[in-house]
């Protein structure tokens, strides 16, 4: 055991030995404290409909989602991109990981905080939009242009979801093209989002024949409504109900008013 | 010291920007406190990291002189202590006090980088755990004062300055701590005493207390 040689009997032996405690933090406080001043990031695996992804989140929010892969291949893409370091984590943080299991659920009313800093306002007004679709419906980037006020901006518009740092935490998925066919995805093409629409209960062959028929919006001939097709409202209306419509233009000719839930409506400007 | 006043001055004129700088160079000294504080690493690390997040919040909201003329080194100091102070006081409402031999092991940690101890000798280490765990049973304000005075070599009037209290107090609070660490030193030396019969951990000075 302990010899009395060495217990520090000087005071000067004493402090020396106190000098002697000081040691070196484990890598994770200094790291942790930059990502929670949002100046660094983590990441982790979550189970989505497309796999496994990697979320990378800071203390600002999520950052950014990609499908799962080689870590390194992520990490560099990730710094190159945000131009912040990255570093991975067990798992989510358990709210994080609990808000967004209930996101990809269907769950609209779910806060989940984005980092979406170094985005231009135009492209978060995109993606903000993009939220509001409920989950299993779609809309054309058209609606969305129309919607931020921005109806001219179509190709803009689906630049910006293609850039959309977060996919399946913001919906990207559920814009479609114009003219109703399926469009682009960034993770991992229109086969993906076939999946990721399916997952939540979208017939995309359905969709995709009736876009094929230039079928662009449904009306009820009871209530003389009209709805993109896949809107609550438009799904409600029976095959003996159920008109289809072209385009607007040929709604309104035929005395039908816009869905007050989708808003067909802001499209005439575009 | 230098080093600290040209930090600041690089805070103030942008806290994101330098607040990595102040990550690098306080981390250790942060954590060393707070785990010879606490006597646990999980505990330590949350503290120090809690700490570094509050200064950087705190920075971003002050104006920029306020920042440009802070003291990091006792302002970190002072911020880590309130932290460490707040968990320990969780922890005593829902435990017992600790005993001696999970403080021995829990307030040892070898240095990771080999900087802060480069002879890594049996009989070092011994005193080191000793030392760390003796620290332990001080009463909270003078192992305050100890820790930041020898442990992370704070001046006096930074010591004061760290914990609100003057400096006469502080020297005070020193002398008594190292009096009294080397009197638990002394005790847990002797074999008939160590281990198996340490002092009742609620009261850990009252041997002391009658040596005097």
């Amino acid at each position: 055991m302990t010899t009395a040689a060495t217990i520090p009997f000087t005071d000067q032996a004493l402090e020396a030995a106190l000098r002697d405690l000081r040691v070196a933090a484990p890598p994770s406080v200094g790291f942790g404290a930059l990502v929670e001043a949002g100046l660094a990031d983590c990441y982790a695996a979550i189970e989505t409909p497309l796999g496994a992804a990697f979320v990378a989140w800071n203390g600002r929010g999520v950052s950014w989602v990609s499908p799962a892969g080689d870590r390194r291949t992520f990490e560099d893409r990730f710094r190159e991109a945000v131009g912040r370091d990255i570093a991975p984590a067990e798992e989510l943080p358990a709210r994080l990981r609990r808000a967004i299991a209930r996101r990809l659920s269907g769950e609209r009313r779910v806060r989940i905080p984005l980092d979406l800093r170094g985005h231009t306002p135009f492209e978060v007004a995109v993606w903000t939009k993009a939220l509001e679709i409920p989950r299993g419906e779609v809309r054309p980037y058209g609606w969305i242009a129309a919607e931020i006020g921005r109806p001219r901006a179509v190709r803009a518009v689906g630049t910006a979801l293609a850039h959309n740092p977060v996919p399946l935490v913001v919906p990207c998925h559920r814009v479609v093209r114009s003219d109703g066919m399926i469009g682009q995805y960034s993770m991992g093409g229109p086969d993906a989002k076939r999946r990721v629409l399916a997952s939540e209960g979208l017939d995309t062959r359905w969709l995709e024949a009736e876009a094929a028929a230039g079928k662009r919006f449904t009306g009820s001939d009871t209530t003389h409504i009209f709805c993109h097709p896949t809107c609550r409202d438009a799904r409600r209306v029976t095959d003996r109900h159920r008109v289809s419509f072209p385009n607007l233009r040929a709604a309104a000719a035929a005395g039908y008013r816009p869905c007050k839930h989708c808003r067909p409506v802001a499209l005439a400007a575009a | 010291m230098d080093s600290d006043t040209a930090l600041a001055a690089r805070l103030a004129s942008g806290v994101e920007a330098a607040f990595p700088a102040v990550v690098a160079e306080h981390q250790d000294r942060l954590y060393s406190i707070a785990l010879r504080l606490l006597g646990d690493r999980r505990d330590a690390e949350e503290v120090a990291q809690d700490a570094l997040v509050r200064a950087f919040r705190a920075m971003r909201d002050y104006p920029h002189e306020r920042v440009a003329a802070l003291r990091l080194r006792p302002w970190l100091a002072s911020i880590t202590i309130n932290l460490a102070r707040n968990r320990r006081r969780r922890h005593d409402d829902r435990q017992p006090p600790a005993a001696l031999e999970p403080l021995l092991d829990a307030g040892f940690e070898p240095a990771s980088d080999g900087r802060s101890a480069p002879s890594t000798s049996a009989d070092r280490r011994e005193t080191q755990r000793e030392l760390a765990a003796a620290l332990l049973r001080l009463s909270p304000a003078v192992r305050a004062a100890i820790v930041l005075r020898h442990v992370d070599g704070l001046s006096v009037a930074e010591v004061a300055e760290a914990l609100g209290r003057p400096e006469g107090t502080i020297k005070a609070q020193v002398h008594r701590g190292l009096r009294e660490l080397r009197t638990l030193l002394v005790t847990a030396s002797e074999p008939s005493v160590s281990h198996r019969s340490p002092m009742p951990a609620a009261r850990p000075l009252a041997a002391l207390e009658a040596v005097r």
